[in-house]
């Protein structure tokens, strides 16, 4: 008997059971489309939070005070005084993997302009954070080496800022605002970059020389970190082991000592969440995987109650001269169309289902790799759940089989 | 004439638990082309034993049997389901038809098992025999469409398809009503008439008239093997019954 011959009665045999046959194929439907559904979710999360974190720039690397002692007592590193600028300073002279470097310290406060106010940070930087963040001047032009030598009240604004503060349309270049009681003049308007995975805005925020903020705003001399690019993303690596020798030697740390200050790249930070959402995923298919083997089980279920029933059936094939190889093909190929036609409309129904999650903002990438496996999954459970009840079949006895009531 | 079937002291011999059923004890008789055979016997007496090792479903404990010029006892399984396949038409008491299938998908089926027909050749030889059997007009109609005698009729027609040699049928009339049993018994006359070698199993003494020779088991031995010149006709047996729709 011909392959074509056996689909065509194992076809027949389904359609004859259609209802069954559906009921049955609904397990493996489910699990293919939740396990393709799951994996897009997590896939789709990981490239989203990989792209934003990507556009902040992946070869950053951020110098933040650690943890230290003062006093017996253990400090938060916010409150850490422990960055000069002569780490800044000694970073630039020594390493040789750094590309951009700036000092920055921060504040957070009202920014005023006539009778409209809104709340924002101010960054204290040097004119290459622009380029290590990712920034982009859309008009105007950033502050000189000279702003930052005299810390002339001049800053750079964020598009949130522009829109609170110039609402009715004049341009923000020239004008001079005031960020808590310190006058500063507008020289540049950057780009908008939109909001970052953590949810942040990333255009609520004034850009100002580090003089001017530490002396103006917040009359101080540390600085609060350093934020630094290496000069590309495979020497970051080097480029942290470099900054923290520097770093140790200033500060005069010895081996074994605790570190008093951090320093994490960008890439680091990448690898934490991608290993995260990886977990996510692993653990979204694995439910999914389950749903599927429930699937399976279920087609062995039917089978065997299919054989059961058309013992009779298989008697009579023999009697007329089927083989039992023959007869364990049959059951064989018919589990595998139902796995295989259930595998199908679960991908469809799974892509679908990922479409229309992505319409409600989780954002979803459906891979081919999921489709893939999900198919090969399903001819294997179709093989494998199927296997057993074929073997029953063709091990049946004719004699027995046709005399079976 | 050519000799069909040939069996040499067939003995069949069942373990069940710890005793050993003897259920055939040496059975030996020659079937010649163009016979029609009734083998007869009471329940337990070996007839469906001696019709599964006919019909190569099982083998004898010991003995020979030829199937056409075969030897059929030491062919493995498969070598068995192919000589099914080429040389045997089976009848059964239940019809044993696929449900819900068409007339001609069941007569079809013993062809699909054989590679060397082809689609088309074999749907035509499915339309022959059912015309055969006088069902031209019911090829297409499903299982559960028919009648008794009409699944039965599929079911000889199914046996037909693959040019036997010989023909088994078990209880064929079993679970038909008289007059339609006289109705299949008369099909099996004329196929008989045809030159067709027809072997029938049944415990009902009254058909052994209906043959050309009666072989009667008792015991799992033959007791009688006798020939029957005066072949009464199913056919005048049917037209000098009453009409049913009369009744």
């Amino acid at each position: 008997m011909d392959i074509s011959n056996l689909l065509k009665i194992c076809i027949k045999a389904l359609l004859n059971n259609k209802m069954r046959c559906f009921l049955t194929m609904l397990g493996i439907i489910i699990g293919v489309a939740s396990v393709i559904a799951m994996l897009a979710i997590g896939n789709g999360s990981k490239q989203s939070i990989r792209a934003e974190i990507g556009s902040m720039g992946s070869n950053m690397i951020m110098i933040s005070p650690g943890n230290g002692r003062f006093g017996g007592v253990r400090q938060s590193g916010s409150s850490m005084q422990t960055l000069k600028l002569s780490d800044y300073e000694s970073i630039v002279r020594q390493a040789s993997y750094i590309d951009k470097i700036t000092p920055t310290v921060q504040s957070s406060g009202q920014a005023v302009k006539g009778a409209k106010n809104t709340p924002t940070s101010i960054y204290g930087v040097n004119e290459q954070y622009l380029d290590i963040r990712g920034y982009e001047i859309a008009s105007g032009s950033c502050f000189t080496e000279s702003d930052i030598l005299h810390a002339n009240k001049v800053c750079i604004v964020g598009q949130t800022v522009v829109n609170e503060l110039f609402s009715d349309g004049t341009d923000p270049l020239g004008q001079t605002i005031r960020f808590g009681k310190i006058p500063m003049k507008i020289i540049g308007v950057l780009a908008s970059k939109g909001y970052n995975s953590m949810g942040q805005d990333q255009d609520d925020l004034l850009i100002a020389p580090y003089t001017t903020v530490q002396k103006r705003v917040l009359a101080i001399n540390y600085i609060q970190g350093i934020t630094a690019s290496a000069l590309s993303e495979e020497y970051t690596d080097q480029a942290i082991d470099e900054i923290t020798k520097i770093l140790q030697t200033n500060h005069n740390i010895r081996i074994g000592q605790d570190n008093d200050f951090n320093v994490r790249s960008q890439q680091e930070m990448m690898e934490t969440m991608s290993s995260v959402m990886d977990m996510l995923t692993v653990l979204l298919a694995a439910v999914a995987g389950i749903s599927l083997i429930v699937g399976g089980i279920g087609i062995m279920n039917i089978m065997y109650v299919s054989v059961t029933e058309r013992t009779r059936e298989i008697g009579l094939r023999m009697s007329i001269g089927a083989k039992g190889r023959q007869i364990l093909l049959q059951f064989l190929i018919e589990s595998i169309i139902i796995s295989v036609a259930g595998g199908l409309i679960g991908v469809v129904l799974g892509v679908a289902a990922a479409k229309i999650i992505a319409l409600f903002g989780t954002p979803t990438a459906v891979s081919t790799f999921s489709i893939v496996l999900s198919f090969l999954v399903c001819v294997f459970t179709g093989v494998f759940f199927g296997w057993y009840p074929a073997r029953k079949a063709a091990g049946l006895n004719p004699i027995d089989a046709l005399r079976y009531e | 004439m050519n000799e069909i079937i040939r069996l040499e002291q067939i003995k069949r011999e069942f373990i069940v638990g710890e005793e050993v059923v003897r259920a055939l004890r040496g059975v030996s008789f020659t079937i010649t082309q163009g016979e029609f055979v009734t083998i007869m016997g009471t329940s337990g007496s070996g007839k469906s034993t001696l019709l599964n090792i006919l019909g190569c479903l099982d083998v004898a404990t010991s003995g020979e049997y030829y199937l056409d010029g075969v030897s059929v006892r030491q062919m493995s399984k498969n070598d068995r389901a192919t000589l099914r396949n080429r040389k045997i038409g089976f009848i059964f008491q239940n019809y044993n038809l696929l449900p819900k299938t068409t007339s001609i998908e069941n007569v079809e089926l013993p062809l699909m098992y054989n590679r060397h027909v082809s689609h088309s050749e074999r749907r035509e030889r499915a339309i022959a025999a059912l015309k055969e059997v006088g069902l031209g007009d019911r090829l297409t109609h499903r299982s559960n469409q028919l009648s008794g005698g009409q699944m039965q009729r599929v079911a000889i027609a199914r046996a037909l398809v693959n040019d036997p040699v010989i023909i088994l049928a078990d209880e064929a009339t079993g679970n038909l009503d008289t007059r339609t049993s006289y109705e299949v018994l008369a099909l099996f006359q004329r196929l008989h008439r045809d030159g067709r070698t027809i072997l029938f199993v049944t415990h009902n003494p009254e058909l052994a008239s209906f043959s050309s020779r009666t072989i009667t088991l008792r015991d799992g031995r033959i007791t009688s093997d006798i020939r029957n010149d005066r072949i009464a006709s199913a056919a005048e047996v049917l037209a000098a019954m009453p009409k049913e729709e009369e009744e």
